[in-house]
């Protein structure tokens, strides 16, 4: 099923406001007001951002008091951080080949190599 | 000449089950462009460390078609093959994408080749699959070669 917990909580990562909302939670707790200072948008909007976080797993919110702080929770996030950072090391490793081969190349090749026989099934 | 190393950048897209990989070359477009069509270059830096890359052919013209293989040192053999649908030198190349242990699986890629002038390119490569978990499935794909190939690297590190 697509609604499984890091499915989610990649989901709720793809926001460019919501990333950035999550990367100041890293550096502490914040108030829903706090969060919202740095955006022109309302603190509605703010909400829903904060809303769709909150179900994804990545921040939760204490019940009990006042201020109700964010919290980000840090283990959901280490967990897709390090599954996105090994794909992107394995795709960096095949990029860094690329780059050599870059460097080996004329620099007046052709965009495409001459046609060969026998290239089709 | 520059000896910078450009990072790559990963996003997996919220709406659609799509990953996103941008990363920029210093090298003009024209020479992005031939390292992913001539299988002679193709073959150096495609398939994962400690693959070997074999093709059996890649005719990378609008129309076109391509099959190759990985193969493991331990004999693991993986083959893909797919279809180029619309090849425009030193620009774009969209194709289809199938692991032939899961024939009824396609993914659906755009390579687009972007000039930054002073011979550089951005080279923005996306992967439309068919679900959410076949796309968490291939960003996963990563983990296991990459924290092999990282440890590897340290004890090359370590050995140096």
């Amino acid at each position: 099923m697509a609604a499984d917990p890091l499915s989610r909580a990649f989901s709720a990562l793809s926001d460019p406001i919501r990333r950035d909302m999550v990367a100041r939670l890293a550096v502490g707790d914040a108030t829903v007001n706090d969060l919202a200072a740095p955006y022109d948008v309302t603190l509605q909007a703010i909400s829903k951002h904060l809303k769709v976080l909150e179900d994804a797993g990545v921040v939760s919110r204490r019940r009990d008091a006042q201020r109700r702080p964010v919290h980000l929770e840090a283990e959901v996030f280490d967990l897709m951080t390090a599954w996105i950072e090994r794909y992107r090391r394995q795709v960096e490793e095949r990029y860094r080949r690329l780059d050599d081969v870059l460097r080996a190349l004329p620099d007046d090749v052709e965009p495409i190599p001459p046609r060969r026989e026998g290239v089709q099934p | 000449m520059t000896t910078s190393t450009h990072e790559t950048e990963i996003v997996a897209d919220a709406r659609v089950p799509l990953v996103r990989i941008t990363r920029t070359f210093d090298a003009p477009p024209a020479k992005v462009f031939r390292a992913h069509t001539d299988p002679d270059l193709l073959v150096q830096w495609l398939g994962p460390r400690d693959t070997e890359m074999q093709i059996n052919y890649f005719d990378c013209r609008t129309g076109g078609s391509y099959r190759y293989l990985h193969s493991r040192c331990d004999g693991m053999e993986a083959a893909f093959r797919g279809c180029f649908h619309e090849v425009r030198p030193s620009e774009l190349i969209v194709q289809t994408f199938t692991y032939e242990g899961f024939p009824d699986g396609v993914a659906l890629e755009r390579v687009v080749f972007e000039d930054l002038g002073d011979g550089r390119t951005l080279l923005t490569s996306t992967s439309l699959v068919d679900t959410f978990e076949d796309r968490d499935a291939f960003l996963a794909s990563g983990m296991e070669v990459g924290v092999r190939e990282g440890y590897e690297r340290l004890d090359e590190v370590l050995a140096g």
